[in-house]
């Protein structure tokens, strides 16, 4: 890049602004075409997404927020009114539920994290298709049909071995137990192979880890900003706590 | 994938999935846990691994809808300018 004058290097500035949005976009399109296709190529590595790679985090932080952002100006004002009026009531009458805000926050971590998987795995595809399906039928569709192994697993109970033949002790029922529970809590793992369940669950530990720090940053921004930030100043924001400790050049 | 070591000496029903394997890949579990792996204990028993594992899940899950009730909240907290003008930064 030659130095170049003011006005050249503003344009450039512009262009490079619009070709970065249009990098976005397509990077949102390649996704959506990637999610489509992990689901042929299923099994095709549960462990090549690396979440806790610098990149990944950031990559999932900056997708977090704006789906966030995406569903605060889409509900608007009349939820923001509906939340008050539930807050004002909530404050006269003693038992109240919870604002779903909470889990509509969950909801878009979660599906932003399915997103990242890009269909390698199965619990991010359980996850993308349960929402799929409850925003379909309607919210009191719980995932009865989750998506349970279809290609070259059948649906038969755990591996018993019939005859504990040979040299071939049984695999403790303790240990086939304990995968069950695994598999009930992560999602899309009931009723599959016990090392399948094993290999969805390392995947999905360090998918959760990553979706904690990301929003524990986030959570920290935005209330150390509430905090912090006096009343009558314009400076910018306290952005140096995004990424761990890289220069974000935020600004 | 891996290389999968389909050892099935004996073939029960169809499954070829080896001991060694689901070994193996409660191992790699173990490593990412992390109140086995600050124990720097080798012999920690299978069904113990999972047990932890099962246990961690559960709490990440419990810690990301904490978060989540405090990010609605933040997110939702119209009243303070200096949310206002930190949200139009972020976001």
């Amino acid at each position: 890049m030659s130095s170049s004058s003011g006005p050249a290097a503003a344009a450039a500035a512009a262009a490079a602004a619009d070709s970065h949005r249009k990098k976005r976009r397509k990077i949102e399109a390649d996704d959506a075409e990637e999610t489509s296709r992990g689901r042929k190529t299923a099994g095709a590595g549960v462990g090549e997404t690396t979440w806790r790679s610098l990149p990944q985090q950031r990559l999932y932080y900056t997708r977090l927020v704006e789906a966030l952002s995406r569903s605060r100006r889409s509900s608007s004002a009349s939820s923001a009114e509906a939340q008050d009026a539930a807050a004002a009531s909530a404050s006269a009458s003693a038992s109240s539920p919870p604002s779903s805000g909470a889990g509509e926050v969950r909801g878009i971590a979660d599906r932003v994290l399915a997103t990242a998987a890009k269909g390698r795995s199965r619990w991010s595809r359980a996850i993308l298709a349960s929402r799929l399906r409850m925003s379909r039928l309607g919210k009191h569709h719980k995932k009865a049909r989750a998506p349970t192994g279809r290609g070259p697993l059948k649906k038969k109970p755990p591996p018993q071995p019939a005859l504990e033949g040979g040299a071939r002790k049984r695999r403790l029922p303790a240990v086939e137990r304990r995968v069950k529970v695994l598999g009930r809590l992560v999602p899309g793992c009931r009723g599959i192979s016990m090392s399948s369940v094993l290999e969805e669950t390392s995947d999905y530990i360090a998918a959760l880890e990553m979706q904690v720090r990301a929003m524990t940053v986030l959570t920290q921004l935005l209330s150390g900003a509430q905090q912090q930030l006096p009343p009558t100043t314009t400076t910018t924001t306290s952005g140096g706590q995004i990424g761990s400790g890289s220069g974000s050049g935020s600004g | 994938m891996s290389s999968r070591r389909s050892r099935s000496r004996q073939s029960e029903g169809g499954s070829r999935i080896s001991d060694d394997q689901i070994a193996d890949l409660v191992s790699k579990l173990q490593r990412l846990i992390p109140e086995i792996r600050n124990r720097r204990s080798d012999k920690v028993s299978a069904s113990k691994v999972l047990q932890e594992t099962c246990n961690y899940i559960r709490s990440l899950h419990r810690e990301v809808d904490d978060l989540s009730e405090r990010l609605s909240e933040l997110l939702a907290d119209s009243d303070s300018e200096q949310a206002a003008i930190i949200r139009s930064l972020l976001m």
